[in-house]
């Protein structure tokens, strides 16, 4: 009872010291319930079955990521109760001394263990499900259901399944700190505070050596995802850069306090001015100490940094897309005149065989849907493939180039080829540039940028090319921009737009048909959809095949796409910003105590107390922003690489995100510096 | 001779009504320019608590305090910080150096905080390190340093400003007896060169017999007082060791 006691009133007692650490807790368990709860709270939203299909997705995703995070939140508490510890040498040595034995004192951790674990718990539900309630208008809003009433939603799965995930974490915690506690000496422990610190200088030489080859290596890397992204082949190719970052990221951490301190103190002015040589040997003493941390630190930033800006680049600029991107409400398209030759190599079925030579119209009125009684302004359209003509045909003199330059393309795939007059109805229709051609002419019409960038290239050098028997000359040195199919992204990858006479009819290889819902209102849109959707039903529905895609189906797929993305973003994002910031602060706070002495004696050889506290704040300032400033630095090519990766979704609205992101950052890391701050100087001020 | 500390009938007390400590029970003193003066007392006599209100780390319950004709008891805030860091200068019994910095950073930092230009440190250092024979230290950092090199750093440190006071508490208490005797013999290089007013407190009668005047103090009352005038170190130490035997035997630990 007397060791429950004790450990009562340690924690009252060093309750400053635990706060950051409380809050910490505190809030990894308010958003991991937040989180987990998502997928009761969508129950009861009024969505349809695709909206629901990825709502499924999501929560299975989240609680993936879950896992994740558990094992993040489970470092930082296992990194954080070692500080903790640390600081606390001096009070288990007085027990040992005092006859207690290491059982107990392991008890005594134990049941502190505890405490803290189930009052974070119990306070960090309660907010988690205040919160979730904020949460649930969110998610409604971000896949545009209707929120008709406000309900009260716990999620008691949520709760169990955070209670079981932290209890979990805190049971290795337990296990971790009774080890740790059987380890430690006695001796170690009473003369813990008087040890002096040994100050490891590194050779600055061998610093500046380090930090220039690791920035040099640095430099590799950004120009590997950057400039030289094309030389990543393989898919394996890219954990290359990934390496090289982490690497030099570590070694730059490694040199950096040195080398810093090396630069300043050659400027005599501003190093012997007031506290500044004070400060810069305590952050170079700190940063020295913790390299990895810092490492890990910095790579978490980074990554929340690219995570959170990508994500919601994603989901503004799909919605952003759509409204110029899926101009019509569908689009029906069906492979056409398919050959005897290729059932015979693919087991294609005869019955599909002679749907085949049939029109869309046709077809749908199989299965007794007339066209004309739910579309309207109806288009059709045709595609061609002639023979072996392929991308790498329409290359020219460059293609040897290009080849060589672009390495992973497949420059077999056959080209799609349109009359000029199909072209122009489609364009026409969507609100774009029509075109006139002459008779020995062909243009490109495309609007997915990496394939743009090598077609300009090719028709730099005005490549001629030969289709259905005759040679056609490029009228245009560079791509028309320009689609066909809708859609909710940049996707058009090119199609040879030819003049109609040259075109022979054998080679139909597609036919498109574009329409709108004969309605007006967004229910009656909805119920011819559903009508098109119930098709899939019909008797005779076997005997058909086409592919169908429409305005409200793509509009649904990228808002729940778009939201999913945003909703894992945050949730890791969240995590690792807390995570890094807490590391920092708790390293800061852990401290305190010796930086309380070291401040006494300022103040005893008779530093006013604003210069105390400038050099205060100017410490744990450059102290959170190093990782930070490197985390920045990685960022910029790193998001350069994301876009990259998402060109196809369309890039328009990153200044947007990384706003949106700069503003999380600045909220989450910042409000954990000024905390880490008003603590600090707390500990420190004179009693 | 200019007066440079008067203290004036002060009193400290701990504790409230009921438990009243008199930690300093009406004392008066003065020091003059160039003295250097050794406080002597028993654990619980007073002269820590002295040493802290005359270097206003302390407040006194009521009395003043005079350094060079400033009552120092009536400063407040960023006044006292000036005052810490222009009239007086510290030496501790556990050197308090920052052990982050090397021996130079330790001493440049006294003049650092009171914005002296970079120029003159250079030469103000070297100067005072080759006085108490400690420029082999000044690149290397407190761990590196032994016990009397730390001492001998934080009294260079303590007068590179020229503070009109140095205050020393037990400076010798964590040294052995030869780095003990080298650091008061730099403190008696101080003070009879570089003309430097030192008040020390200590319990042990060797280092009070470098002083020029020692004052004995015993449950806050100053007890005797014993000048060295002219005579020689060890006949001092004598007469310093007869007043602690009268003291009886709470000052037996001093031998």
């Amino acid at each position: 009872m007397m060791l429950f006691k004790l450990s009562l009133k340690n924690i009252k007692k060093s309750f400053k010291d635990y706060a950051i650490y409380f809050f910490t807790l505190i809030l990894g368990v308010a958003i991991f319930y937040v989180f987990n709860a998502i997928g009761s709270q969508t129950v009861l939203l009024n969505v349809t079955s695709s909206t629901r299909e990825i709502i499924d997705l999501m929560v299975n995703m989240l609680s993936g990521v879950s896992v994740f995070v558990s094992f993040i939140l489970g470092f930082l508490i296992i990194y954080a109760s070692r500080f903790l510890m640390k600081r606390r040498n001096k009070e288990f040595g007085i027990y040992l001394t005092l006859g207690m034995s290491k059982t107990n004192i392991s008890k005594i951790m134990l049941f502190e263990t505890l405490f803290i674990g189930i009052i974070s718990l119990v306070i960090g539900l309660i907010i988690g499900v205040g919160a979730s309630q904020f949460m649930s208008v969110l998610v409604a809003n971000s896949f545009e259901a209707d929120l008709t009433q406000f309900t009260f939603v716990f999620s008691s799965s949520a709760m169990i399944k955070t209670i079981i995930y932290f209890g979990i974490m805190y049971l290795l915690v337990m296990i971790f700190n009774v080890i740790n506690v059987g380890r430690c000496k006695l001796i170690d422990l009473i003369y813990a505070s008087k040890k002096n610190e040994e100050v490891k200088m590194k050779n600055p030489i061998i610093c500046i050596i380090v930090f220039i080859l690791a920035a040099c290596i640095l430099g590799y890397a950004y120009y590997l995802v950057t400039g030289g992204i094309d030389t990543l082949t393989g898919a394996n190719d890219i954990f290359i850069p990934i390496i090289l970052g982490c690497v030099s990221t570590f070694f730059i951490f490694w040199s950096l306090s040195g080398l810093i301190l090396k630069i300043v103190m050659s400027f005599k002015n501003i190093y012997y001015k007031g506290l500044n040589s004070f400060v810069l040997r305590q952050i170079s003493s700190k940063v020295n100490t913790m390299v990895l941390s810092m490492t890990f630190i910095c790579l978490m930033l980074f990554v929340t940094i690219c995570v959170f800006s990508s994500s919601l680049s994603i989901k503004n600029s799909m919605t952003a897309n759509l409204v110029e991107l899926a101009p019509m409400d569908v689009e029906l398209s069906k492979t056409r005149n398919i050959s005897q030759e290729y059932v015979n190599e693919t087991g294609y079925s005869e019955i599909l065989r002679e749907d085949s030579y049939r029109s869309i119209e046709e077809s749908l009125k199989l299965v007794d849907f007339n066209v004309n009684d739910y579309f309207k302004d109806i288009t059709t359209v045709y595609l061609y493939v002639y023979d072996d003509f392929a991308f790498e045909d329409t290359l020219g003199s460059a293609e040897e180039e290009i080849k060589a330059e672009y390495p992973i393309f497949t420059y077999h795939a056959p080209e799609e080829i349109m009359k000029l007059s199909d072209y122009n109805k489609v364009a026409r229709l969507y609100g774009n540039k029509e075109y006139t051609l002459n008779s020995n002419e062909y243009m490109i019409v495309a609007d997915f940028d990496s394939t743009i960038e090598m077609r300009n290239e090719a028709l730099k050098t005005n490549p001629s090319i030969t289709v259905f028997g005759v040679t056609l000359k490029p009228k245009y040195d560079e791509c028309q921009d320009g689609f066909v199919r809708i859609s909710n992204s940049h996707i058009n990858t090119g199609i040879i737009v030819v003049p109609d006479e040259i075109v022979d009819e054998a080679y139909l290889e597609q036919e498109i048909m574009l329409a709108n819902y004969q309605a007006s209102s967004k229910e009656g849109k909805r119920a011819i959809e559903d009508s098109l959707l119930a098709l899939d039903n019909h008797p005779n529905s076997g005997n058909i095949t086409m592919n169908a895609s429409t305005k409200i189906s793509i509009y649904e797929a990228s808002v729940g796409l778009g939201a999913m993305v945003t909703f894992i973003g945050l949730y890791l994002g969240i995590i690792f910003l807390i995570s890094s910031a807490a590391i920092l602060a708790l390293k800061e706070l852990s401290e305190s105590a010796d930086n309380k002495e070291r401040y006494a004696m300022l103040r005893k050889i008779g530093t006013d107390e604003s210069m105390i506290n400038r050099a205060l704040f100017k410490q744990i300032a450059i102290f959170f922003s190093v990782p930070l400033v490197l985390a920045i630095i990685h960022s910029i090519f790193g998001i350069e690489f994301c876009k990259y990766i998402l060109m196809t979704f369309g890039n328009e609205e990153m200044t947007k995100s990384i706003t949106m992101t700069a503003v999380f950052l600045i909220i989450i890391y910042g409000g954990y510096f000024l905390i880490t701050y008003y603590c600090s100087k707390n500990i420190i001020k004179d009693r | 001779m200019e007066e440079i500390l008067k203290i004036d009938k002060i009193e400290k007390y701990y504790g409230n009504k009921s438990n009243l400590t008199k930690a300093i029970d009406n004392i008066s003193f003065s020091v003059n320019k160039g003295e250097f003066v050794a406080i002597m007392g028993a654990s619980g006599s007073g002269k820590t608590t002295l040493l802290n209100c005359i270097s206003t780390i302390d407040k006194v319950t009521s009395g003043h305090i005079y350094v060079a004709g400033d009552d120092i008891t009536k400063l407040k805030g960023n006044e006292l910080n000036k005052f810490r860091r222009e009239e007086l200068g510290f030496i501790f019994q556990d050197f308090n150096l920052l052990d982050t910095l090397t021996g130079y950073e330790n001493i440049a930092l006294a003049l650092s905080i009171q914005n002296v230009p970079v120029k003159l440190m250079d030469k103000k250092i070297e100067d005072i390190a080759s006085r108490l024979n400690i420029k082999h230290v000044l690149k290397k950092y407190p761990y590196q340093m032994s016990g009397g090199e730390k001492q001998r750093v934080a009294s260079a440190r303590a007068i590179i400003t020229n503070p009109k006071l140095v205050l020393a508490d037990e400076p010798t208490g964590a040294l052995d007896s030869k780095s003990s005797r080298m650091l008061l013999e730099s403190f008696n290089y101080l003070n009879t060169e570089l003309k430097t007013t030192i008040l020390m407190v200590t319990h042990d009668a060797f280092s009070a017999s470098y002083a020029s005047r020692v004052i004995f103090i015993k449950d806050g009352k100053i007890f005797n007082e014993l000048v060295k005038a002219d005579k020689s170190r060890k006949e001092f130490f004598d007469e310093i060791i007869d007043v602690v035997t009268i003291l009886g035997g709470d000052l037996n630990d001093a031998l």
